[in-house]
């Protein structure tokens, strides 16, 4: 067990973890904003952001919606996203298995791309169990207080004046670049930017995010040769 | 918007969660499967950037957002903290929105 006033690199997880939580929960306002124009109540609004809680998925179900697309319109594209919490439950699972179900039951929850990202980014597996809830649980707080925020706000505040749109980008900039030192974690991010980008005007919403995960087929050669079934599929 | 969709989207949503964190990934996973897993951070974070940077809805875009991205790169390769790229990113596509 490490004491987090003795494990300075521990310190530095749990601050750039915060941080992440507040910056990404800021953006929130803007689905607050959205979400109240396309016509959702305040507490519609909030009640997206506490059960729903995975961003992409929210902001596709209110543009849906309030481009008068149908409810059922609404609810494949914004369950499509969600999908890829699922491929992150995966990537979670090794490092969380020890743990007690009702405890992994509330995991689940907080399993999104950046507390996915900024538990991969560490080195060992306490900082990233550390990463992982520091991560989510604030993403969780802010998320929903700023949501609060931008149903009441109304459409008095534009993200765009203020770059925020670029914020997403540019934190995940920052998650990337340290992963990219594995020269395999290199390919696949590559691989995964290309078909995300390819596939965009030809696919519905959502799914070019989906399909940038073949990218991780570069990991079924084995390093070393060994006894290894070709199970991957 | 319908209580209805906000209702079926949360069980949904969780659903996925579940399935990928407690059922699927409840058992030890063969060894191949193992090593694809643990690049799944690299290959979708790097899709998301590409995403949030160069499109909109289905369209590829080349906008201020670009500037601001690439300015954020700079700023991670020099090892500048989390909370410095994201201000990097957002203040300096501002800034190249306000100017163009």
């Amino acid at each position: 067990m490490i004491s987090p006033w003795r494990d300075e690199r521990l310190r530095q997880v749990v601050t750039a973890s915060m941080v992440l939580g507040l910056a990404i929960g800021v953006f929130a306002i803007a689905f607050g904003v959205a979400a109240v124009s396309a016509g959702a109540s305040v507490p519609q609004t909030c009640v997206m952001s506490l059960l729903i809680f995975t961003g992409a998925s929210q902001f596709t179900a209110v543009s849906v919606i309030g481009s008068g697309g149908s409810t059922a319109a609404a609810f494949g594209g914004a369950a499509l996203l969600a999908a890829r919490n699922a491929v992150y439950g995966l990537a979670m699972a090794p490092y969380l298995r020890t743990w007690r179900l009702p405890t992994r039951l509330v995991a689940a929850q907080l399993t999104l791309d950046e507390s996915t990202a900024m538990s991969a980014a560490q080195d060992d597996d306490d900082h990233r169990r550390a990463a992982f809830w520091v991560t989510g649980a604030s993403i969780y707080v802010f998320w929903n207080v700023f949501t609060l925020v931008g149903a009441l706000l109304g459409t008095t505040i534009d993200p765009q004046t203020w770059g925020l749109d670029a914020a997403f980008p540019a934190a995940f900039i920052a998650i990337l670049w340290p992963l990219l030192r594995d020269r395999k974690a290199a390919t696949a991010a590559a691989i995964g930017a290309v078909v995300c980008l390819v596939l965009t005007p030809f696919t519905p919403i959502g799914v070019p995010i989906l399909c940038a995960s073949v990218g991780v087929l570069v990991g079924v050669p084995a390093p070393h040769p060994t006894t290894d079934e070709a199970a991957a599929t | 918007m319908t209580w209805g969709l906000i209702l079926a989207l949360g069980a949904t949503a969780y659903a996925f969660k579940v399935i990928g964190l407690v059922v699927i990934g409840d058992r030890a996973l063969p060894p191949v499967v193992e090593r694809c897993l643990t690049l799944i951070p690299a290959a979708l974070v790097a899709a998301i950037i590409v995403k949030d940077t160069f499109t909109i809805g289905h369209d590829i875009e080349l906008d201020a957002r670009a500037v601001g991205v690439a300015a954020a790169a700079v700023a991670a390769w020099r090892r500048v903290p989390l909370a410095g790229v994201i201000l990097i990113g957002a203040a300096v596509t501002a800034l190249v929105r306000a100017i163009s």
